[in-house]
C-alpha cells in the first residue's frame, strides 16, 4: 500500500487533524503499514490565491494514493483528482487515528468539491478590501 | 486630458459627478471604469451600443509535448498551474497573463489562447462618448477590462474617468495617468474614514487632487476640518437636497434639469485646472 496524506494542524501522528486542505498547517504523509511518517509544513498556508492548488502540488509527488481531509475546495478537487489521489473524509481526533480510520475503511471518499474558499473563510485569512468582488481571491486584483 | 472621479467610500455619487460634470462641459469623453457594476449608463439612457468582447491570453497545454517536467507550474507566481502525475491542469480563472510559463517551457508545449472576461460597450449620447466595461460573472479579475476601458482615452479630448470604490488594484488600474482626481465624499464618519484612506493611495500616486462633499448638510464637519488639516481644497459642495434627490432618483442628471448647476461644474472644472496648473 502506498502512502496517505493526513492534512494535520501538527508534526506528529499525535496531533489534531486540520479539517481544511490548501490552508492546513502541516501535511503529515504516513505510511500505514509500518506508520513511519514524514511531516511537511503547508506554504499554501499564507498564499494570496490558489492554496488548494500550490498545496496538491506539494503533495502530489509523495507517491500517495489518498488525501485524508475535511474538505477540498474545486480547484484542489479537480487537481488531486487529475492525479488520481482519492480524497477521504470523516476522520476526526489525531492523525493517527486518522491513519487508523482509513485502514478499517471507515472514511468516506469525497467525490464532489466543496465550496471555494472554506479554508480562509474558517482560518479569518481573507482580506476584505471593499467587500465586494474579486470573488474572495484576494491576491493582485 | 484625464480626470478620475473616485471615493473610498461607495455610494458618494462619483457616477452623478462625472456625469454632472461631462454634461456640463459638453464635448467629453465618459470612460466608466467600474467594471464590476458600471452604471453611468443608467443615467445617459444610450440608444444605439457598440460591444467587443475581452479577451485574456491564458495557457493551453499541449499534453502530446508537454513531459510534466514541472517549471511552468513552479514559475506561476499565482497557482494557476498544477502539474499532476500524468497531465498538466491550467486553472484560467487563476491564471494573470503573465506568458511566463511559455517561456520557461523547454518543451514549447504551452500556446495562449484568448479567453473573454468581459465586455466593453461604446456609445455616443449627445456630445458626449461613452465608453464602459463589464466583467464577466465569475471572473475575478476586473483590471483587464479596466485597461480595455482606458485604451479608448482620446488625450486631445477630455477624458473623465468614473473609478470603483474602495483602494485596491482596479482603482489604482483606474487612477494611473490621470491628470487630476476629484475625490468624492459624504460629511459622515464612514465618508470622512474612506476618504483618508483613498487620500493615502493618491498621495503615493503624486497626482493633483481635490474633494468634493456631496450630500453637504448631513452628518458633521469632519470631513471639512480634515481637508484643511491636510491642504486638500474642497473644489464643491453639493447639498442634501430634496430637488437633486428626486432627479436622482429618477435617474435624470441634475444639471440637465438645474441649469444653475451647470456653471458650478463649470467652475469645478475651471478650479482642477487651475489646480493642475499649478502642480506641473
Amino acid at each position: 500500500m502506498s502512502k496517505i496524506c493526513v492534512t494535520s494542524t501538527g508534526k506528529t501522528l499525535e496531533a489534531q487533524i486540520d479539517p481544511r486542505f490548501g490552508r492546513c498547517a502541516y501535511f503529515v504523509i504516513v505510511d500505514p503499514n509500518t506508520m513511519e511518517f514524514e511531516a511537511i509544513s503547508n506554504t499554501a498556508v499564507g498564499a494570496s490565491g490558489g492554496a488548494g492548488i500550490q498545496a496538491a502540488q506539494a503533495v502530489s509527488g509523495k507517491n500517495i494514493e489518498a488525501v485524508v481531509t475535511g474538505s477540498v475546495g474545486p480547484n484542489a478537487y479537480s487537481a488531486l483528482a487529475s492525479s488520481d489521489i482519492k480524497i477521504m473524509t470523516g476522520a476526526s481526533g489525531t492523525v493517527k487515528s486518522a491513519v487508523e480510520m482509513y485502514k478499517a475503511n471507515k472514511l468516506s471518499e469525497i467525490t464532489t468539491p466543496g465550496p471555494s474558499h472554506m479554508g480562509m473563510r474558517g482560518g479569518g485569512g481573507r482580506r476584505d478590501g471593499r467587500g465586494r468582488g474579486q470573488g474572495g481571491r484576494g491576491g493582485w486584483g | 486630458m484625464i480626470i478620475t472621479v473616485a471615493s473610498g467610500k461607495g455610494g458618494t455619487g462619483k457616477t452623478t459627478i462625472a456625469v454632472n460634470l461631462a454634461l456640463s462641459i459638453g464635448n467629453a469623453n465618459i470612460l466608466d471604469c467600474d467594471v464590476e457594476e458600471p452604471n453611468v449608463h443608467t443615467l445617459l439612457k444610450p440608444r444605439k451600443i457598440a460591444t467587443e468582447d475581452v479577451l485574456l491570453p491564458t495557457p493551453v497545454v499541449d499534453h502530446g509535448k508537454c513531459s510534466l517536467c514541472g517549471k511552468c507550474g513552479e514559475f506561476c507566481e499565482f497557482n494557476a498551474i498544477f502539474v499532476g502525475k500524468k497531465k498538466v491542469v491550467v486553472y484560467p480563472e487563476i491564471c494573470h497573463s503573465c506568458g511566463g510559463c511559455r517561456l520557461v517551457c523547454p518543451e514549447k508545449a504551452i500556446e495562449e489562447e484568448g479567453r473573454t472576461i468581459g465586455k466593453i460597450h461604446q456609445t455616443h449620447v449627445k456630445a458626449i462618448h461613452l465608453v464602459y466595461g463589464e466583467l464577466k460573472i465569475g471572473e475575478p479579475l476586473a483590471t483587464p477590462i479596466i485597461k480595455a476601458v482606458k485604451k479608448q482615452i482620446e488625450p486631445k479630448k477630455i477624458n473623465i474617468l468614473d473609478a470603483p470604490p474602495g483602494t485596491a488594484c482596479p482603482v489604482i488600474e483606474t487612477m494611473e495617468k490621470s491628470d487630476f482626481l476629484m475625490l468624492v465624499t459624504e460629511p459622515t464618519p464612514f465618508g470622512l474614514h474612506d476618504l483618508a484612506m483613498a487620500v493615502d493611495v493618491v498621495k503615493q500616486l503624486g497626482i493633483p487632487h481635490g474633494v468634493v462633499v456631496n450630500r453637504a448638510g448631513i452628518g458633521d464637519n469632519a470631513v471639512q476640518e480634515y481637508c484643511k488639516e491636510m491642504d486638500i481644497p474642497i473644489l464643491l459642495e453639493i447639498p442634501f437636497d430634496r430637488e437633486i434627490a428626486e432627479f436622482y432618483s429618477r435617474g435624470v442628471p441634475f444639471v440637465e434639469e438645474m441649469p444653475e448647476w451647470k456653471e458650478q461644474f463649470l467652475e469645478l472644472f475651471e478650479n482642477a485646472k487651475e489646480i493642475m496648473r499649478n502642480d506641473s
